[in-house]
């Protein structure tokens, strides 16, 4: 426990004080009546006002299209169903900038959609809200289809037997045991939507704008770091009372369940109804997910002879003092360091906020791990920027501060993902445990670890891809000869011409491939392990 | 003394589930805690195995007090009731757990894993998976788990609860057996008391967090200690009554005592055996309620016209059927003043 608490402190606490102190404290005097001010101002509320009512609509929409996947690739089985589940992720843990110029290319200005039958969509929210459902889609399926493969199908043949239609069944006994899931993952959803930035940045123009946007417009472009600053904690106020809404929430509803292997609760779609199923979720995936991506892809073969991905080789292409290319390799360097960090500070808090007899005070830190979910990333960039610059810690010039900011965004889908498998780990059996003369560590390694390995993969390879696509901080502490993927991405795309577009799209298209590819090892990893030794 | 309990105190929210619980179990004893759901049976070995902190009294093993000492280093073994077995290891990996958390070797873990499969009747099990056991079967194999890093004491929780009646009766025939080969120190804890007397060189009641009454299995059947007892060992024919002499003024009228009962306003227990039955127009007018086909005898229920209902056993041929009218005698043989 002292570890987490020790790490958000540091990383945390500290550089989101040092924003807020450089923002509202002005000539040594705290100006605290700048909140009301802003508050009142009528952009300012509209801004609010739009940054609420998107997330509920993109969370409502991600909900509806998504969930029926989770029981799609749950508990039916199919060709191809590996494959599908890594494609799903994917989008998830590409940069932002790069799914908004994806979305442009398909429902903007000579979009596919405007070539074909003249349908723009960029000029309204339901671009921005098909983004959200592209972007969070994964969230969903993986957070509650995770779950849902491993419930016990036998609870829902007993329902059956005393008499529950399959509706009665599945209201009274499937859906009780996946709220605890389905409210974690509509909680990760809002989070994102709410503090979304790319996707509005590109999508929204200048009709829609999300805090976040208006944060880093504040920041960047009217250089009003008091107003950035009030915004900031209005965010982290709103962030904080839905965490601690939702942590109460699911500590209300978590249950001991019981656990199965996925491996054996999947059956090949029998009737009508499931073949539907199967076949909406399959063409859901392939016009919201695959199709973006798949524009993406053309566009980076535009250039005639592989032109976009040779240039990338070019170290004197200008914008960078090294080849593009070798932001292939700081990437995945960075992003296995911070999924190290992420999973051991991660795992540990998962591991004290599991415990039945947590105290009041451990509890409260399950929401509060949440918050650099909600901060903008683009806060926690800056604010490492200016609070580690300088001694006792000065991380400056240390390769580690990159993993370090990734880290933290990464800890609590650690935390998210552990926390109810571990809940669900039958206390007694800790206890026979201990009583076989097991200390705790060896307790959490013999009995909680095995049983929770799938989790810890499957967290793991979140934390990986948010690192490896995390943009909004890293774009801050990022060393210029050490660009990480996405953080390149955008620097080509900020310069004009078709030479630096094509290779932006080549470099998107090498991170989702390695992406895809780190995906696919991990489900091997996640099937292949069944035994115990 | 292996283990002793000074006025152990477990509270629940203000409930005291063990209420200044004192009991001392001795080095190859097999004691047996007795007591209906929620007496805190199960609280008490949690608090011994130290699964479960003291509000106040203390546990001592080999007369060292066991306050901060955490349930990994007490060197005791505990048995849950729905055996709690790692389903993702195989019997063999069960059984050597607690071997390995005490470093012992591969070769060494292996032979004594063999060795106490043989024990409990399930010789070359070790790689079969713990889903596939059946529920005798995994009971064995929780119970060789337990066994396997020598525990000074051997705590079994319901260690029968959940199998069905004939494999009961065996196990528990088979257990007195094996802890008695084995000299293993062990305290139980059942609702059932037939397991209990069957097991136990000692039994303990416990109501409520108290304990109501010690002794060997014999004293306590032959002597409870008070109503409660009495009936929770089954003895329904329990009542108020004023002993004067050799007589009893009950309910059921005058009953017979034996010679040198206490005196004064007490607690009688009349024994099923004791309930003569007679012809209608002797004795105690009663009413035959219900008869109960019970193997070696017949349990019928007698209805007197304006006292409590009364048990009788007796033999088959001479069963009144239900709906008669009959006369009831009593026997002081089978009569007992409570203290």
């Amino acid at each position: 426990m002292a570890l987490p608490v020790a790490f958000f402190a540091l990383f945390f606490a500290w550089p989101v004080a040092a924003i807020v102190t450089r923002g509202l404290k002005v000539d040594g005097v705290w100006r605290l009546g700048r909140i009301l001010d802003v508050v009142t101002q009528p952009d300012i509320r509209h801004v609010l006002w739009f940054t609420t009512w998107q997330a509920l609509a993109s969370t409502a929409l991600t909900l509806l299209l998504a969930l029926p996947a989770a029981y799609v690739f749950a508990r039916l089985d199919f060709p191809g169903r590996q494959l599908l589940r890594a494609v799903v992720t994917v989008p998830f843990v590409l940069p932002t900038v790069v799914a908004g110029s994806a979305f442009l290319a398909l429902v903007g200005h000579n979009g596919l959609l405007d070539e074909l039958w003249g349908v723009r969509l960029d000029t309204t929210v339901w671009a921005i809200l098909l983004a959200h459902v592209f972007f969070n889609y994964a969230v969903v399926v993986r957070t509650v289809g995770g779950l849902w493969s491993q419930l016990d199908p036998r609870q829902v043949e007993a329902a059956r037997m005393l008499g529950a239609s399959p509706s009665a069944a599945w209201r009274k006994v499937t859906l009780p045991a996946l709220a605890p899931a389905v409210a974690a993952a509509a909680l990760m959803v809002f989070l994102f939507t709410f503090t979304s930035f790319g996707v509005v940045q590109i999508l929204g123009g200048p009709t829609f704008s999300t805090l976040e946007v208006e944060i880093y417009r504040q920041t960047t472009d009217v250089f009003d770091l008091s107003t950035a600053a009030v915004l900031t904690l209005l965010q982290f106020a709103a962030v904080g009372a839905i965490l601690a809404v939702h942590a109460w929430t699911v500590r209300r509803r978590e249950t001991a369940l019981r656990l199965v292997d996925p491996n054996t609760t999947a059956r090949r779609p029998r009737g009508a109804g499931q073949w539907a199923l199967l076949a909406g979720v399959l063409g859901t995936v392939a016009l919201l997910l695959v199709l973006p991506l798949a524009v993406l892809v053309r566009r980076s073969f535009e250039s005639p002879g592989l032109g976009s991905y040779r240039a990338l080789t070019d170290a004197d292409g200008g914008t960078f003092l090294v080849a593009p290319v070798t932001a292939v390799w700081t990437s995945l360097q960075y992003a296995v360091a911070a999924t190290a960090i992420a999973v051991v500070i991660g795992g540990l808090a998962a591991a004290a906020l599991a415990r039945r007899d947590a105290g009041r005070l451990v509890r409260s830190f399950d929401a509060l791990l949440m918050l650099p979910l909600g901060v903008s990333a683009v806060t926690v960039g800056f604010g490492f920027l200016i609070a580690l610059d300088e001694p006792p810690l000065d991380l400056r010039q240390s390769w580690i501060l990159v993993p370090l900011a990734q880290a933290l965004v990464g800890a609590p889908f650690v935390v998210r993902t552990m926390l109810p498998v571990l809940r669900a780990v039958d206390a007694r059996l800790r206890e026979a445990a201990a009583v076989l003369g097991a200390s705790p560590w060896r307790v959490w390694r013999e009995v909680d670890l095995p049983m929770v390995r799938r989790a810890l993969l499957v967290a793991a390879g979140f934390a990986f891809a948010v690192s490896l696509g995390e943009f909004g901080a890293t774009v801050f502490i990022a060393r210029p000869d050490n660009p990480t993927l996405p953080v390149a991405v955008a620097r080509l795309l900020s310069r004009p011409g078709e030479v630096n577009y094509g290779q932006a799209m080549a470099l998107s298209t090498i991170l989702m491939v390695v992406c895809a590819a780190a995906l696919l090892v991990l489900e091997r990893l996640r099937t292949d392990r069944t035994g115990e030794f | 003394m292996l283990l002793s309990l000074d006025a152990a105190t477990v509270r629940f929210g203000g409930r005291a589930v063990l209420d200044g619980v004192g009991l001392e179990v001795v080095e190859h004893e097999v004691v047996c805690v007795l007591g209906p759901s929620g007496s805190g049976k199960s609280t008490l070995l949690r608090a011994v195995a130290g699964l479960q902190p003291l509000h106040s009294g203390r546990v001592l093993l080999d007369g060292r007090d066991q306050a901060g000492v955490p349930a990994h280093k007490r060197g005791v073994g505990l048995m849950f009731q729905d055996h709690q077995l790692f389903p993702q290891r195989d019997v063999g990996a069960n059984v050597a757990f607690g071997l390995r958390m005490r470093g012992v070797g591969k070769g060494e873990r292996d032979g004594e894993v063999g060795k106490l499969l043989e024990l409990v009747g399930l010789p070359g099990a070790a790689r079969r998976a713990v889903a596939g056991l059946s529920g005798g079967e995994q009971q064995r194999v929780a119970l060789a788990r337990a066994l396997a890093p020598r525990p000074r004491i051997l705590m079994l929780d319901e260690p029968l609860g959940q199998l069905d009646r004939s494999l009961r009766e065996r196990l528990v025939v088979e257990l007195r057996e094996l802890f008695g080969r084995l000299g293993t120190t062990v305290l139980a804890v059942t609702h059932d008391q037939g397991e209990a007397f069957a097991l136990a060189d000692r039994v303990v009641v416990m109501r409520d967090g108290r304990i109501a009454q010690t002794g060997t299995p014999l004293e306590v059947w032959q002597r409870p200690a008070d109503a409660f007892v009495a009936r929770f060992l089954g003895f329904d024919n329990v009542a108020g009554a004023t002993v004067a002499g050799a007589a009893a003024d009950s309910p059921w009228g005058k009953l017979p005592v034996p010679d040198g009962s206490a005196q004064g306003n007490r607690t009688v227990l009349v024994r099923p055996a004791g309930v003569r039955l007679r012809p209608a127009d002797q004795g105690l007018p009663c009413t035959v309620t219900a008869r109960t086909f019970k193997g070696t005898h017949v349990s019928v229920l007698l209805q007197p016209e304006d006292a409590p209902r009364l048990e009788a056993a007796c033999a088959l041929r001479d069963a009144p059927e239900a709906g008669a009218t009959v006369g009831v005698e009593f026997d002081a043989a089978e009569i007992v003043v409570l203290d």
